[in-house]
């Protein structure tokens, strides 16, 4: 039928007078994740709301799952879940209500719609929490249950959007396994993110979009590539030992070593600098308080890319609120 | 899970779906007063306050007994309450727009209507427990039924017909107001002096005559004639045809706008 589950061709999306999207092309491969990256007010929130067939656009095609957005919203709504900072859970109802009712409503009969939500609540450890209404919930656990409540049809096609803002390490963490494990399962996977970590840990492609357009495209090693070196940081556990380190990565780098307090960092230009680095440090008897690779941020992206850091349009942002 | 199915997926919603979806939605709506228990006391302890607080306070000087009072108000505060318990769509409404269940369901396969069907129905569920409290209180209280079982059948029916017209109202109120508060602050505030400008508490002949006119042209005033009618006897016909002609102008013209604000806010986020 089609080699891609999700394309866009020249999607438009205006409110009043803002370009809220201004002619977005994409293409999502079977069993792949598309990283959609960008600033808040990009146009992310508008695309994936049009793609799961919430917003019209006004211009441009897509299809999902080969159905039309425009013309077979009802056949793409049974093959897609959303998960987004919007669509969300009942805070009044528990864990598993929330399951059952979505069950229900997809027209499983109560028994299958208890179970599907018994399965789910287990597989995103919500077990303790099943019988607690949502809004006691932390933001990891509901992040957890809005996932979980996008999986009730078993869908093919996923849109995650920005599925780990503002969540702490150890969430996101949490969250990007389950990610992995579903798309390891066949998930195609749309996901939206402001942070290049993400997108490079769990995206197969990355699009980079900035005010309303793709900028950029590409794997995630591509794209890092054309945004520079990677940087290298050692933090030293003693004072005594920060002369020696500061001599033994200037050495490896010629000279570029920075220092900040306790901490030596460098561009790691080729990756043989970190295996290099821990050698000399083993042999010199050196233990560091801290040893990192750093990746570039979304902002190096941006930068690179535009000239300009990434910060949010704050009138192209579509949030929950209509403007008024 | 991979691929989608060969055979094409179906177009449509079957209409027996569409009402499978739409209870289901009304159970959620009833389940959410399981957790929140004060919510049933507002549709619940609320009216039977009103109820008490008018019979003791007023009754004697308005009817010269409790008793003749109680006979002449209960009818009327079912109509009143019936109006501020509408309020509820408007505010639940208002919680899924902004909290993002209602696009949580639009992303499903289900219905378009189904959401607010479900909800107006949950309305209704509320309306007529509403009904059955105030009845119930009000024979505890001396209450006798002056008609037959029949009629008061007639006057829940005609009382919810109304709260599904009124419904369309606060769909419009629910859908146009930033936040849930706000919901309660404007239907509140536009509902207080329609009821109260009724003769829901009070003879219309005891009023100044330019207030007359305001009183009997609200359709509170005709639906508390017609219930106070189909309960305690007395004229129906016409107060009961000017209720329906009321409940069907108020459909007819908020129905629409409803549905039209509704669309355009979906639009637009």
């Amino acid at each position: 039928m089609t080699d891609h589950w999700i394309i866009a061709e020249g999607l438009v999306k205006r409110f009043g007078n803002t370009m809220a999207v201004s002619g977005v092309d994409l293409k999502v491969r079977p069993g792949t994740v598309l990283g959609m990256l960008g600033p808040n007010g990009s146009g992310k929130t508008t695309t994936v709301r049009m793609l799961a067939t919430l917003l019209k656009p006004d211009a441009g095609h897509a299809a999902v799952g080969g159905y039309d957005i425009r013309t077979q919203p009802h056949q793409v709504r049974q093959l897609i879940g959303l998960t987004g900072q919007y669509a969300s859970v009942d805070e009044k109802l528990t864990g598993r209500e929330n399951l059952v009712l979505i069950g229900r409503l997809l027209g499983l009969s109560r028994s299958m719609a208890k179970q599907r939500a018994t399965e789910l609540l287990a597989q995103f450890q919500l077990e303790d929490a099943a019988h607690k209404a949502a809004k006691a919930y932390s933001g990891g656990m509901r992040r957890r249950l809005d996932l979980a409540a996008s999986l009730v049809g078993r869908p093919g096609i996923l849109f995650l959007d920005e599925p780990t803002t503002g969540l702490d390490p150890r969430a996101r963490l949490n969250l990007w396994t389950l990610i992995h494990e579903l798309v390891r399962q066949g998930t195609t996977v749309l996901l939206t993110t402001q942070y290049l970590e993400e997108a490079d840990h769990l995206a197969d492609d990355i699009i980079v979009i900035d005010r309303g357009r793709v900028i950029a495209s590409g794997t995630p090693d591509q794209l890092k590539a054309r945004v520079g070196a990677q940087t290298l940081a050692v933090k030293a556990g003693r004072e005594v030992d920060l002369p020696a380190i500061i001599e033994l990565i200037s050495e490896l780098v010629s000279g570029a070593a920075e220092v900040e307090g306790l901490q030596v960092s460098a561009p790691a230009a080729s990756p043989d600098l970190l295996p290099a680095v821990v050698r000399r440090l083993d042999a010199a008897g050196i233990v560091p308080a801290e040893l990192m690779l750093r990746g570039p941020s979304l902002d190096d992206v941006f930068l690179s890319l535009t000239g300009r850091h990434a910060e949010a349009d704050s009138d192209a942002e579509t949030t929950r609120e209509p403007p008024r | 899970m991979n691929a989608p199915e060969p055979s094409p997926l179906p177009a449509h919603v079957s209409l027996a779906s569409g009402l499978q979806q739409t209870f289901t939605l009304a159970w959620r709506t009833l389940l959410q007063i399981r957790h929140n228990p004060w919510e049933l006391g507002d549709f619940s302890i609320q009216p039977i306050l009103f109820l008490l607080l008018f019979l003791f306070v007023f009754g004697g000087a308005i009817a010269g007994s409790t008793e003749d009072y109680l006979h002449f108000m209960l009818p009327g505060v079912i109509v009143m309450n019936m109006m501020f318990v509408t309020v509820y769509v408007g505010h639940g409404l208002n919680t899924d727009l902004t909290k993002g269940v209602f696009d949580r369901l639009r992303a499903l396969p289900i219905a378009r209507w189904a959401p607010l069907a479900g909800r107006i129905l949950a309305d209704l569920v509320k309306q007529a427990w509403s009904i059955l409290l105030l009845l119930a209180v009000g024979f505890l209280l001396g209450f006798r039924l002056g008609t037959s079982i029949s009629a008061l059948l007639l006057m829940s029916l005609l009382v919810l017909t109304m709260a599904l017209a009124v419904s369309w109202v606060m769909v419009l109120v629910g859908v146009i107001s930033r936040d849930p508060e706000h919901v309660q602050l404007f239907g509140f505030t536009a509902l207080f002096p329609i009821t109260f400008v009724s003769n829901v508490f009070v003879p219309v002949d005891t009023m100044p005559g330019w207030l007359t006119l305001a009183v009997s042209l609200n359709p509170v005033s005709s639906l508390a004639d017609a219930s106070r009618g189909l309960l305690t006897g007395g004229p129906v016909l016409q107060p009961a045809l000017w209720s329906l002609g009321w409940a069907l102008a108020i459909t007819v013209v908020f129905a629409p706008l409803s549905l039209r604000a509704l669309n355009r806010r979906l639009g637009r986020s």
